[in-house]
């Protein structure tokens, strides 16, 4: 079954966020790839990158998992791009960790070695830049932890901001802190995700911005759950949904 | 506070998080240091740099730990320096108790030393009828209210001057109320300069044992220290056997990352070099120099070949400085001697899983203590693994207690969840249905936790895999 | 368990798992402190030093003793201990009967000397070396020069030759171990005494000197 794929062909791993709560995110960033001419396959078979267990302290489960991710993309050979600095980090950076010394350790690696983060894919890779056609907006940004730490994808995603003539960016103190989502983390230190999560909402709330945008539907999810509840206005949304709205409308 | 076996970590952070005071106090001063160390390293290659260097030199010793710890242990004794070996907090105490009553020693000075933390040596002296005083200001502050180091270098952080100033006019004699810190520091510094005078022996800690000279290298800014090694005529050094390096010209990057990281200093105002007790003809310095060599649960890290990376920490404070979680509850929440990532991870396999595993997941694994630790420790690699070690993970089972966190209801939902995610069709109706279901879902287990401060999450009317199919997108 | 069997035991278990080889830093990844050149080390120092409260008092070599009468005619202390073994003692003697400055010449063991020392206003040692990376004086006490000196008047003067200035703490610590044995203390000074525990609110002479006041001959 295995195709060779053109150059212009990339996979896209959807996550499993994008997938049950932020459809939008992911046609979204589908839609830019082929915009940018690219070839775009969705293999049907993929799932959750298994940081969640991963991170929980059941490497084996993640494991399972993992594999599963792998298979699923092994009928292609090319780019796999990933809308999620922390998603992209754990098959790019984590995978080979989590099999060292597995028998199929090789194959993970080969796999990690094809996995780009969305912006850091079209930003660095690709050096697109795109022709802002939307009203004028001022937003603020939230880079998740994984993309400034570990994929480093944050600078290529705020430099296609910058690059939208209409949009004001407003910059949040202490962008460098962590949201307080961390996966399981909100769940299971549940008083401790909450109070990092109110500080991040102010913060945000402070900039003025009608609106936040972040490359992770993780930290998404759990700010704006969180602006909802604390009764703050500003909405929040993918930076790949932003986007397109911007170069499509 | 530490070594409870009934230590409730709920309980303790949703304490820390009640207290706002405490929370600002805390906001404030880790901002500052966080500030104060970014701007000491400016140039991201030289850190670069420093931080491999110092990476590779405590790994080095630790590669030869054994032989460095014999060496260091010649070279001390042929400087005169008597050398003691202690493998347990208890033991390490009672030859310190020793050596002050083989003096008639009743006052004791103490420079900052958080092994003798560890020991829970203060209390330990005081049921022996020795007075054990600390010196260092955080200390002193703290010990006056009877509390434990809420930070290892700043350790009474968690106070700010109106704490302060009721603590010296309630405890100190004849001290009036005053905000001013100028004057606390001075009424610090009057009443500790008489306890110096007249101490019967100084304990200290050691940053860095050189084995190549038998030489005992101490940081510090206010002198205390060294008022606690040059001034009592006994000297105890309470050193962590992780503390020997190998040469003397292993110390410029050390050094340099250890202040740098901790202060934001380029250097501390004094660097303390102790290669013997009083020589012949000198007319000062401490005429016995004892140094006491801890185990205390080390020797169970190094057998550990990724674990052991912890035993690489200088001890600088960075990754608490700028850990969120850290920063939001304080020291005294995790309710152990060493606090914050770097405490997560040691407290568990010091004090086993079972009694502390849970530290380990005050961590949203953001990676900032990574990205600061001055010897490139894996934080975050090592918070999963004592989060698998209490799972009883059997790949890496090797901590004290491992296993001792597992649960059926949990193990089960993990096994459901891998069953899920390998079946994305299932998965597929499954989410519909939930969908469907709506707000009609209970709000248990971890939605419940999840509501408790967001409003819950709602699942798209199409999942994207449903929106793949539909818009004509290529899938195989 | 005595400390021998507590020896036997740690190191046994020590050598039972012995970890792999020691890494190394890729060449292009070895730190060391940058070397300087002479005629910046002085400037460096100073910058550094001032930088950490220490006052600075530059002079040319020959005229120190009126440097030396200058700075104790503005800083005024009652009294000033000093080191009989101090290359500058016999000069500081003289200079000391001409002011109001009682000389305390420490040259007797602590056990006497201490309570003097305890209440004496001022100290004045030599200086083995300055380190310009970081601006350090390096204090090297022995019998000549005991090591309270530095530690327990409320100031401190430090007599350093800009000659002695080297570039980097490394190369200071070279010269210290070139010699048979380390000298007992070797202190290595930036500035006065300093803590920062009550509010991270910076505040001079806590237990060490209030005062340094660094004696620069060029």
């Amino acid at each position: 079954m295995h195709k060779t794929a053109s150059p212009g062909t990339v996979s896209f791993f959807g996550t499993c966020l994008a997938d049950a709560a932020f459809p939008g995110a992911g046609m979204a960033a589908i839609r830019i790839l082929e915009h940018l001419g690219l070839d775009v396959v969705y293999p049907l078979e993929q799932g959750c990158c298994g940081q969640p267990a991963y991170n929980s302290g059941f490497p084996g489960e993640a494991r399972k998992v993992a594999l599963r991710q792998i298979e699923a993309f092994a009928g292609q050979s090319g780019p796999i791009v990933v809308p999620s600095g922390s998603c992209a980090g754990m098959l790019k950076l984590h995978y080979p960790k989590l099999f060292e010394g597995h028998p199929r350790y090789f194959e993970v690696l080969a796999f990690s070695g094809r996995v780009f983060e969305f912006f850091d894919f079209i930003g660095r890779e690709l050096g697109a830049c795109f022709e802002d056609r939307g009203p004028s907006v001022t937003v603020a940004w939230h880079s998740s932890c994984h993309a400034m730490r570990e994929t480093g994808s944050t600078q290529a995603a705020k430099a296609i901001l910058r690059g939208l003539a209409n949009v004001e960016l407003k910059e949040i103190t202490r962008e460098y802190e962590c949201c307080g989502f961390g996966g399981t983390f909100s769940v299971k230190r549940p008083e401790v995700s909450a109070a990092m999560v109110r500080d991040k909402v102010a913060d945000i709330a402070a900039t003025g911005a009608s609106m936040v945008l972040s490359a992770d539907c993780g930290c998404l999810l759990n700010i704006t759950g969180a602006a909802a509840k604390m009764g703050q206005s500003f909405t929040g949304m993918h930076l790949a949904e932003f986007l397109w709205g911007r170069i499509h409308a | 506070m530490h070594n409870d076996p009934h230590f409730d970590f709920t309980a303790s952070l949703e304490k820390a998080l009640a207290d706002p005071q405490l929370g600002e106090n805390f906001k404030n001063a880790m901002t500052g240091l966080r500030g104060k160390r970014l701007a000491i390293f400016p140039d991201a290659d030289e850190l670069a740099k420093l931080r491999a260097t110092g990476k590779a030199v405590k790994a080095r010793a630790l590669s030869k730990l054994p032989e460095l710890l014999v060496r260091l242990e010649a070279n001390c004794v042929k400087n005169g320096i008597r050398v003691h070996w202690a493998q347990t907090g208890e033991e390490a105490n009672a030859m310190i108790l020793d050596i002050l009553r083989a003096h008639g020693a009743t006052r004791l000075v103490k420079g900052k030393s958080m092994a003798s933390e560890e020991t829970g040596l203060n209390h330990y002296l005081e049921k022996h009828d020795v007075e054990a005083l600390e010196t260092d200001l955080g200390e002193f502050i703290i010990q006056l209210d009877g509390e434990t180091p809420s930070h290892i270098i700043v350790p009474a952080v968690h106070k700010n001057k109106k704490q302060v100033a009721e603590t010296f006019h309630r405890h100190l004699p004849g001290a009036p109320y005053t905000e001013d810190v100028q004057e606390l520091n001075a009424m610090a510094r009057k009443t500790l300069r008489e306890k110096f005078r007249t101490a019967h022996a100084g304990l200290s800690g050691v940053n860095f044992a050189v084995a190549e000279t038998g030489t005992l290298v101490l940081v510090e800014n206010e002198g205390n220290g060294r008022m606690c090694t040059h001034v009592p005529p006994v000297h105890i050094a309470l050193m962590g056997i992780d503390k020997v390096v190998e040469n003397l010209s292993d110390l410029p990057p050390l050094l340099r990352l250890l202040t740098g990281s901790a202060t934001g200093q380029l250097m501390t105002t004094y660097l303390n070099c102790i290669t013997s007790p009083r020589r012949e003809g000198e007319k000062d310095g401490p005429k016995e120099v004892h140094l006491v060599l801890l185990d205390n649960g080390r020797t169970r890290l190094f057998a550990d070949p990724q674990l052991s990376a912890g035993l690489r920490c200088i001890r600088c404070g960075a990754c608490m400085n700028n850990c969120p979680v850290y920063v939001r509850v304080g020291g005294h929440a995790y309710g152990s001697v060493y606090p914050g990532p770097i405490g997560s991870v040691l407290t568990p396999q010091f004090e086993g899983i079972d009694a502390k595993g849970d530290l380990a997941g005050a961590s949203s694994l953001c990676g900032a203590c990574e990205e600061v630790c001055p010897v490139l420790i894996p934080l975050a690699e090592h918070l999963r693994r004592i989060r698998a070690e209490g799972q009883g993970c059997p790949d890496t089972c090797h901590v004290r207690g491992c296993g001792s966190k597992r649960t059926l209801a949990e193990t089960l939902a993990w096994k459901a969840w891998a069953f899920l995610e390998s079946n994305p069709w299932l998965r597929e109706r499954l989410l519909r249905l939930a969908g469907l279901l709506g707000d009609r879902i209970p709000a248990v287990g971890p939605l419940k936790a999840w509501t408790s401060a967001r409003t819950t999450p709602k699942l798209a009317p199409k999942s994207l895999r449903q929106l793949v199919r539909e818009e004509g997108i290529r899938h195989e | 368990m005595s400390s021998q069997d507590a020896r036997e035991q740690i190191l046994s278990r020590l050598g039972a798992h012995k970890p792999g080889p020691p890494p190394t830093v890729a060449p292009h990844l070895a730190w060391s402190a940058p070397v300087l050149a002479p005629a910046e080390r002085t400037a460096s120092l100073v910058k550094r030093m001032e930088a950490m409260r220490a006052e600075i008092r530059r002079t040319p070599e020959k005229k120190w003793k009126e440097a030396l009468a200058q700075l104790l005619t503005d800083k005024g202390p009652a009294t000033l201990a000093y080191g009989p073994g101090a290359w500058f003692a016999k000069d500081l003697k003289t200079l000391l009967a001409k002011s109001n400055t009682e000389a305390k010449p420490y040259a007797e063991d602590a056990e006497h000397f201490r309570d003097t020392l305890f209440g004496t206003a001022a100290s004045i040692t030599s200086v083995q070396a300055g380190i310009a990376e970081t601006g350090a004086l390096v204090l090297i006490p022995g019998p000549g020069e005991p090591r309270l000196l530095s530690l327990v008047p409320p100031v401190h003067i430090a007599v350093l030759r800009a000659s002695d200035i080297v570039s980097t703490l490394a190369e200071a610590l070279e010269t210290l171990s070139s010699g048979t044995t380390m000298a007992s203390n070797v202190v290595l000074v930036t500035g006065p005494s300093k803590t920062a525990d009550i509010e991270l609110t910076l505040a001079f002479g806590v237990h060490g000197p209030k005062e340094v006041v660094v004696l620069l001959l060029e």
